[in-house]
């Protein structure tokens, strides 16, 4: 079997239009990638880079002003063949929403309809993709919850009536409840206290191993990366600049951002001083043309600010889009 | 500002439409200037006269011309308004800004007065005050009632945009400088409230003639002061329907309701132009 | 539980108090006045020449005390309170000898049943056409109840009221445009009176509904239009909840709570909406009765319809801020 999901080319833009003119921010702006079955792939890069875009294009999840402008986003769940999740039909995509794809909004903690208890939520989602008979799937629901540690009388709650990590622990179980096959995962544990986070990222791991599930996996955290993600994609600026395996990206990077990002993790016994970068990441209405980092890069030529760079397989499974890579300068 | 007029004309057929309508009615006020027949003085015409080239509107019971009645009356209507609108204006900025920007138990006490006179039935307390007043009740004494019972609901609404400003950064830096609180307030807070008083504005007036209008269609007012909820009152005197007098009622109906829609629309645009939800709403769906 | 009962104690603060100021409001206006009451009233009383002096004495007591010309002026606010707080306004003077109170028993449920059922219809009909309209956008048939809402919600009950009177009345006359139910026709439960008392209030009723229901309708299009953006609603699409569960529970559920709130704080608009409309159709409800007292200098009644107005509305809307937390179970933790 292929790759669960296949990213062929996406561009997606915040298309506004405002008293007769057009502003586009150009968020996502061709992507192309893959994700295999069974892996956890992580997704990286600063504030405002798109990567929640990029997965609420993944996910279907985009209304306007955000729309796809180009490329194509295609599922293969369990050996149906690949499909473009942009031409299914409306029930089609109800039955395969949370039977075989869930999504942790960003924000998860205000995703719980506030005037009614949990219960509900969970009865919404994922009673219809279950076929239990409701004791049978409360009694499931409650199981799942235990996985969370979170007790079975959060169901007779309201959100207002849990902390933010406990709504947090609530979306995450009703996003994973159903075992879907695919599990899209937007900074699920920002809200989090470090011990509570590391319990819950142990959790997802050990979920996603016991289901055989496909996550992607969102988080600017480069240390959460590190310790969960099987492979890790970099985005600046709308596009994917690097993408390896995580234990080989961290050994090697060959972009110069990554190589900023990784330098940027406090390390034990590491006193030498550290150096933010020169400038601010780039405004997407109107980005800088050739390679979008160049006005921060330190390795920056001639080249980078008229050619865009492409992505390019310099090591087995490792792909990265610039120049000074492309000719062996390594950041 | 004239941008902003501009495009609100291309782009908002509320706005659009309520302009038109409202610069239609401003007309025939203010053609009661040069009015052919002095507005208080009766039988200068012959009465019940159909409309007609003569008499556009025809002329009532009274030998009342009903078109340049009309033009007084609307004119009245208006001043009315907006002399209403004024005055609680003035109340209702003072009491939202200040309970905005005091906050805590002072903003409590004023919000809970405020609310009482949200809810209070107004009318009933209007025709009490004009039962005691009675030949004393003027024109000018219910634009000033009028005014200290209509302001807190707008009060209301200013006072919840100078709580969101109270938090921003620019009010903390104003104190640290050494402005005092009135400072603040009217030097750093009004400009925002400002577009929200204009939208209430044209609710208040709304408010303040249908109010007006009631009133004296009943003849709870002074009746002598012509305006269009006394026109049709002394239509209604003369029992112009039943005598198949229609145009001294339907005159005066439809102007006014040209008004309430044309208020209203322009209330509608403008806040939609204010709201940024709304504004985000329509970049959207474009 | 302790926070629903701190908001109790708040919304019971707050209905005290709009009393309060209300009838001292009232109290102002009356004892404003340049000219004396007492001695105008009875003047005009004893106009009608068949007063016994009993009667009079009787009513110059009440009168002294409501609108007070003995005593220090503490004094006499305390006997208005006193005399609004037993519910004793005196006779009246149109109807001497019986008692305002009684008059005002009489008309106060035909002005709340309109009031109840306009209410209802135009709160409930506005709500459900306007979160409709909110959540499907494009429907053209909700389009153009938008347009026709925003038509008819700025003009005033008066002249709505007035437009269907002549309608109904003078060009296509098939609705009875006065009194409450046909005259002759004995009052009690029988078929006939009860299809004469509903007949007799459709206009009254629709004149109230037509002018509200825009507010409602406008109220919920635009909070809908915001709650469809919230993020549990978008979750909740894009989980693939039922399109009808998500409209129901999630939508028009979130929406509704500060309509409720909305509700309260315009039910004395709608009251004064309510006695206009009755005043047109000659219903004989608190808006008749209080323009009749106008017209016949009846200073009790006008006094008695005034105060008892003000504490059936704050009643009114005390009653809805108690069912608000049904509603929003958020309250409870404020
Ligand atoms: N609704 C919107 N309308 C217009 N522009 C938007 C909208 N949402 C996001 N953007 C723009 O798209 C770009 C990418 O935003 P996105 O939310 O994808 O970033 P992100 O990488 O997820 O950031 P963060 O780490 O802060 O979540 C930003 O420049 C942002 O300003
Ligand atoms: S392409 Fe050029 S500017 Fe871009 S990252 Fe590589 S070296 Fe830097
Ligand atoms: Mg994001």
């Amino acid at each position: 079997m292929g790759p669960i999901l296949a990213v062929e080319g996406l561009k997606a833009y915040y298309q506004m239009r405002y008293f007769g003119t057009l502003r586009e921010v150009r968020a996502v702006d061709d992507i192309t990638l893959e994700i295999q079955r069974d892996e956890i792939y992580g997704l990286a890069g600063e504030s405002s880079s798109g990567k929640s875009t990029l997965i609420k294009t993944i996910a279907r999840a985009i209304r306007p002003p955000l729309n796809v402008v180009d490329g194509a986003v295609r599922f293969d769940f369990a050996g149906q063949g690949p499909r473009d999740i942009y031409t299914l039909s409306a029930p089609e995509l109800a039955a395969t929403r949370w039977r075989h794809l869930s999504y942790i909004m960003q924000g998860s903690m205000n995703v719980l309809n506030p005037v009614r208890r949990i219960r509900h939520s969970f009865v919404d989602f994922a009673f219809r993709h279950m076929s239990l008979p409701m004791p049978a799937f409360l009694r499931r629901v409650e199981e799942h919850l235990g996985h969370l540690s979170l007790r079975p009388d959060v169901l007779e709650s309201f959100p207002h009536e849990l902390s933010g990590g406990m709504r947090q622990r609530v979306t995450i179980a009703l996003a994973t409840v159903c075992r879907p096959d695919f599990i899209i995962a937007d900074e699920p544990t920002t809200a989090l206290d470090v011990v509570v986070q590391k319990g819950v990222l142990e959790m997802i791991r050990r979920l996603q191993r016991e289901m055989g599930s496909s996550v992607l996996f969102v988080t600017h955290d480069m240390a959460v990366h590190a310790n969960l993600t099987d492979r890790l994609g970099i985005m600046y600026a709308g596009r994917l600049v690097e993408e390896a395996p995580t234990r080989a990206l961290f050994r090697q990077p060959l972009h110069p951002y990554t190589a900023h990002l990784i330098r940027s993790l406090p390390r034990i016994g590491d006193d030498t001083p550290r150096h933010g970068l020169e400038g601010r990441p780039p405004n997407l209405a109107s980005p800088p043309p050739g390679c979008r980092f160049h006005p921060r890069c330190p390795l920056a030529m001639e080249v980078c600010q008229q050619t865009t760079p492409v992505m390019q397989e310099l090591a087995p499974g490792h792909r990265v889009a610039c120049h000074a890579a492309a000719q062996g300068i390594l950041p | 500002m004239w941008k902003i007029l501009r495009d609100l004309l291309r782009y908002n057929w509320e706005f659009t439409a309520g302009v038109i309508l409202l610069a239609g009615v401003t007309i025939v006020a203010l053609l009661s200037f040069v009015s052919p027949y002095p507005p208080l003085d009766v039988y200068v015409v012959a009465p019940d006269l159909p409309p007609s080239m003569e008499h556009w509107l025809g002329t009532t019971s009274r030998g009342q011309d009903v078109f340049w009645q009309l033009s007084v009356a609307i004119r009245n209507t208006l001043a009315f308004g907006i002399v209403v609108a004024l005055i609680s204006r003035v109340i209702a900025l003072a009491v939202g800004l200040f309970a905005g920007y005091a906050g805590g138990p002072v903003d409590r006490l004023l919000m809970s007065v405020n609310d009482t006179f949200i809810v209070v039935p107004i009318f009933p307390i209007l025709v009490l005050f004009y039962f005691v007043m009675r030949d004393q009740m003027s024109w000018g004494l219910l634009a000033l009632v009028a005014a200290c019972l209509g302001w807190a609901y707008d009060a209301r609404l200013i006072r919840s945009i100078a709580l969101s400003l109270k938090t921003r950064e620019f009010t903390a830096q104003s104190a640290f400088s050494g402005m005092n609180a009135g400072e603040i307030v009217t030097r750093e807070h009004l400009p925002y409230v400002m577009p929200v008083v204009f939208t209430t504005t044209m609710n208040n007036m709304n408010w303040s003639i249908g109010l007006e209008v009631t009133l004296s269609v009943l003849g709870f007012t002074d009746v002598n002061t012509p305006t269009i909820g006394g026109m049709i009152y002394w239509a209604n005197q003369h029992a112009a329907l039943v005598s198949g007098i229609w145009w001294w009622i339907a005159a005066p109906v439809a102007l006014v309701i040209a008004v309430f829609v044309a208020l209203f629309l322009l209330a509608v645009s403008m806040n939609e132009y204010i709201d940024p939800r709304s504004r985000l709403a329509r970049m959207g769906g474009g | 539980m302790r926070g629903y009962a701190l908001y109790l104690f708040k919304r019971l603060f707050q209905f005290c108090l709009v009393v309060f100021i209300g009838i001292n409001v009232t109290y102002l206006i009356t004892h404003a006045t340049p000219i004396d009451p007492v001695e105008q009233t009875i003047t005009a009383a004893t106009a009608f020449g068949t007063t016994s002096p009993e009667a009079i004495a009787m009513m110059r007591r009440s009168l002294q005390d409501l609108y007070g010309t003995g005593g220090s002026g503490f004094d006499q606010w305390l006997a208005f309170w006193r005399r609004i707080v037993v519910g004793d306004f005196g006779p009246s003077l149109s109807a001497f000898p019986t008692p305002v109170s009684t008059l005002i028993r009489r008309a106060l449920p035909w002005t709340a049943g309109l009031m109840l059922v306009a209410t209802l219809l135009s709160w409930g009909l506005g709500n459900l056409l306007g979160g409709l309209a909110g959540y499907y956008r494009r429907n053209r048939l909700l389009k153009f109840a938008g347009i026709v809402a925003m038509g008819v919600h700025p003009v005033p009950y008066y002249i709505v009221a007035f437009v269907l009177l002549i309608i109904f009345g003078y060009l296509w006359p098939v609705l009875p445009i006065t009194g409450a139910y046909a005259q002759g026709l004995q009052p009690g439960f029988s078929l006939e009176f009860a299809g004469s008392v509903i007949r007799h209030s459709l206009l009254p009723t629709a004149s109230l509904v037509l002018v509200g229901i825009g507010g409602w309708f406008m109220g919920m299009r635009s909070l809908v239009s915001n709650v469809v953006t919230e993020d549990y609603t978008v979750y909740a699409e894009l989980a693939g909840v039922r399109r009808r569960r998500i409209l129901g529970a999630y939508v028009m559920r979130n929406a509704l709570a500060p309509q409720v709130t909305g509700l309260a704080m315009t039910l004395g608009a709608i009251f004064n909406g309510a006695i206009i409309t009755e005043q047109v159709f000659g219903y004989p409800g608190l808006g008749s009765l209080l323009v009749a007292a106008v017209h016949a200098g009846d200073y009790s009644l006008v006094i008695g319809v005034t105060t008892v107005s003000i504490l059936a509305v704050s009643f009114a809307v005390l009653l809805v801020d108690v069912l608000y937390p049904l509603l929003d179970p958020r309250v409870q933790a404020r």
